[in-house]
C-alpha cells in the first residue's frame, strides 16, 4: 500500500479503539489473562502481537492460549473462533477454577454500569424487584473480578454507565471502599484500573475510590467529569495518554478484518 | 419438583441401566420430561446446543419447566413466550452483543411473567458440579459480597480448618439434562471434541440423562478412544441420533453457528414484537415440520455445508 493511499482511506481513531489501545499497553509479556469478548480480547489478541507474544489468552468458553484468526473475532466466547489455534481446550467450571486457584494474572472486563468503588452491575436497570430494564446478567464477570489477581475495567465513557451507585452489584469490586472487600472474603485479587476513551483510572490505595490518572488526547479534566455522574476524585500529576501509534492501528485493524494501515489522526475533543 | 442430592442417590440406587440399545426417536426421548421438571440442557450460548430435543421439547406441549444452562441463548427466548418454562436458571441470557438485549427476556421478567435466576458463571457450575459430586453444596470464594449471592440467598461456611469464610452454593440435581454429543454408541457411550461446557456435571447430577449425537459410531469406535468419552453408558437413559442436532448453534469441529438465523430471528422481533415474533417463529421453524430432519431439509444442504466447511478450517 502506497503512502498516497494510506493518506486516502486515514481514519479516525474511533473511541473504541482508542480504549482497547490504552487497555492493551498495560499488559506484560509471559502472564496469563482472563479475557471477556469485545474489547478486552481485542486488546489482549494486540498486545500479543506487539509487547507481549507470550501473553496467555484465556476465555471463559473453556480455551486456553487461543491465538484468533484476523477477520473472524468471535462474538461468543463459546465457539470456534474463539478457540482458533488454543493449547487446550476444556469446561467453563474448570478454567474458573484456574481463576480460583490464582493462575491468573490479568482479568480485562467491560461494564455496563460502574460505580466510584468499581463495582459493576450487568443485572438490572433501576430496582431489583421490579427492574426497569433487565439485563443479560453476570456471565462470568462475577467470577472473573472475584477471583482473577489484576482487574482492568474496558468500557466506553457515558455519564449513564459511571454512576455514584450501582443499582445491582452483580461483580464486586471495592464494595463499599477501605476493606470491605476483603472482609467480603475476596483477600485476592485487586481493581488495578479502568480504562475508557476519555481517561485511564486507578483507585486510591486507602479510600479504595476511583480516580483519575492520565487523560486521552485531546481530553480535558472537564470532559471527564461532564460524562461521570459522580464527582471525580483527581490525582496530583495527570498523565497525557499518547495517541495509538500507526503500528498499533495497524495491528488493531487488521483483527477486526480491515486490511488498511492508517497514520493516527487525532483531533481535540474528537472522542467526545 | 427439583430434588435433594441426597434423594437423587437414593433415585440412582434404584435406577438401573442395563447396556441395551438405548436409541429412540427425540419425541420419545423428551416423554422423560414431565411437567413442572427441572430440566439442565447442555452445551452454552450458541455452541453445542441439543436444538433437535429442544424443539421436540416446544412441540411436546410441556409446563411450567425450569430451565437451566451456563448461557442462555435464544432458545430461553422460547420456552418463555410458548409457556413451556416458567423459571430459567442460568449466569446469562442473549445471543450475542450484537444481536442486543433479548426484548422476550426483558418483557418477561419486567413484568413478573417469568423468573430470572441468576448465578455466577462458577457459581451456577459449582451447583452442577456438586449435584455430580453427589454431595449438597460446594465450598468458593465466587459471588462472595456481590448481591448475586443476597438475592439468591446463598448462605456462607466457615472453612473448619482455617476459619476462612466461604459461600456454600447448592447442589442441583436436575430431574432430566439434555445434552448434544459428536458421536455415540447405541449403549450411550458418549464422545466429544472441543470444549466441554458444564455437560459432564450436568449429566452426572441429573436423575434422567437423554443424549443426541452427530453420529451413532459402532462399540468399536469408541474403544479407539477411550479418553475421548466424557460420559459412560451407565449415565445416560436414552441416545437420539441427531445429525446436524445443535443447528442453527455450532457443534466444535463439525458447523459453525448460523448468524443469519439469528439476524432473522431478531428481526422478526422488532417487526412483530417480542411476543409475535416468537409465535411466528415458532409457527414456521418449529411447529411447522414434523421433525428436525424435516426443518433440516428446508435449510438446505448446501447451506448446511457452508458451516461444515468454515467449521473445518477453523479446527484442522
Amino acid at each position: 500500500m502506497t503512502n498516497s493511499q494510506v493518506g486516502a482511506v486515514a481514519p479516525r481513531v474511533t473511541p473504541e479503539e482508542m480504549m482497547t489501545v490504552t487497555a492493551s499497553r498495560l499488559l506484560a509479556d509471559n502472564r496469563v489473562i482472563f479475557a471477556g469478548v469485545g474489547n478486552s480480547l481485542v486488546a489482549a489478541a494486540l498486545a500479543r502481537r506487539r509487547q507481549a507474544p507470550n501473553l496467555t489468552i484465556v476465555l471463559e468458553g473453556g480455551i486456553i492460549g487461543t491465538h484468533l484468526r484476523p477477520g473472524q473475532l468471535p462474538v461468543s466466547t463459546n465457539e470456534m473462533r474463539a478457540a482458533y489455534g488454543a493449547t487446550m481446550l476444556t469446561d467453563i467450571s474448570d478454567i474458573f477454577l484456574y481463576a480460583q486457584r490464582g493462575f491468573f494474572d490479568y482479568g480485562f472486563l467491560g461494564a455496563a454500569q460502574v460505580d466510584r468503588y468499581g463495582n459493576i452491575n450487568t443485572s438490572f436497570i433501576g430496582d431489583p424487584d421490579a427492574p426497569k430494564v433487565r439485563l443479560p446478567g453476570s456471565g462470568g464477570a462475577n467470577d472473573i473480578i472475584s477471583l482473577c489477581n489484576e482487574i482492568v475495567i474496558v468500557t466506553a465513557h457515558e455519564r449513564r454507565r459511571f454512576v455514584e451507585k450501582v443499582d445491582f452489584i452483580t461483580s464486586p469490586g471495592y464494595l463499599s471502599g477501605g476493606t470491605s472487600r476483603e472482609e467480603a472474603g475476596l483477600p485476592f485479587g485487586r481493581v488495578s484500573h479502568v480504562v475508557t476513551d476519555l481517561a485511564m483510572f486507578d483507585f486510591e490505595p486507602e479510600t479504595r475510590l476511583m480516580r483519575l490518572r492520565a487523560l486521552q488526547p485531546g481530553v480535558r479534566v472537564e470532559d471527564v467529569q461532564e460524562a461521570t455522574g459522580f464527582e471525580l476524585l483527581v490525582a496530583e500529576e495527570i498523565e497525557s495518554l499518547e495517541a495509538p501509534t500507526a503500528v498499533e492501528l495497524g495491528i488493531l485493524r487488521e483483527l477486526q478484518g480491515g486490511e488498511f494501515e492508517a497514520e493516527p489522526v487525532i483531533e481535540k475533543g474528537m472522542t467526545r | 419438583m427439583k430434588v435433594s442430592t441426597f434423594e437423587a442417590r437414593l433415585d440412582l440406587e434404584q435406577h438401573h441401566r442395563p447396556m441395551v440399545d438405548k436409541r429412540v426417536s427425540a419425541n420419545a426421548a423428551v416423554a422423560l420430561v414431565n411437567d413442572g421438571d427441572f430440566v439442565a440442557i447442555g452445551g452454552s450460548c450458541f455452541s453445542r446446543t441439543p436444538m433437535a430435543l429442544v424443539f421436540e421439547l416446544l412441540r411436546s406441549g410441556r409446563r411450567r419447566l425450569t430451565i437451566s444452562r451456563p448461557l442462555s441463548c435464544y432458545e430461553a427466548d422460547l420456552f418463555f413466550v410458548t409457556g413451556t418454562a416458567e423459571r430459567l436458571v442460568t449466569s446469562w441470557v442473549g445471543i450475542g452483543l450484537r444481536w442486543g438485549l433479548s426484548p422476550v427476556i426483558r418483557r418477561y421478567v419486567e413484568e413478573d411473567l417469568a423468573v430470572y435466576e441468576e448465578w455466577s458463571h462458577l457459581g451456577l457450575g459449582l451447583r452442577f458440579k456438586a449435584g455430580a459430586m453427589g454431595v449438597p453444596f460446594l465450598p468458593t470464594m465466587t459471588m462472595l459480597g456481590s448481591d448475586l449471592a443476597l438475592r439468591e440467598e446463598v448462605e456462607h461456611v466457615h472453612c473448619p480448618y482455617t476459619g476462612q469464610d466461604l459461600l456454600a452454593v447448592p447442589a442441583l440435581n436436575p430431574d432430566v439434562t439434555l445434552l448434544h454429543v459428536h458421536r455415540a454408541d447405541m449403549y450411550g457411550n458418549a464422545q466429544i471434541d472441543g470444549y466441554s461446557h458444564m455437560d459432564v456435571d450436568m449429566a452426572k447430577a441429573a436423575r434422567r440423562v437423554v443424549i443426541s449425537a452427530e453420529r451413532i459410531v459402532a462399540p468399536e469406535e469408541i474403544l479407539r478412544a477411550p479418553a475421548q468419552t466424557i460420559l459412560p453408558h451407565f449415565a445416560v437413559d436414552a441416545v437420539v441420533e441427531a445429525p446436524f442436532g445443535a443447528y442453527p448453534h455450532e457443534v466444535y469441529g463439525r458447523y459453525e453457528a448460523d448468524m443469519d438465523h439469528f439476524d432473522n430471528y431478531v428481526a422478526l422481533l422488532r417487526e412483530y414484537g417480542p411476543d409475535e415474533g416468537v409465535r411466528r417463529y415458532m409457527q414456521d421453524t418449529v411447529m411447522a415440520f414434523p421433525d428436525f430432519d424435516a426443518f433440516l431439509e428446508s435449510v438446505g444442504t448446501e447451506r448446511l455445508g457452508e458451516f461444515t466447511r468454515s467449521a473445518q478450517e477453523l479446527t484442522s
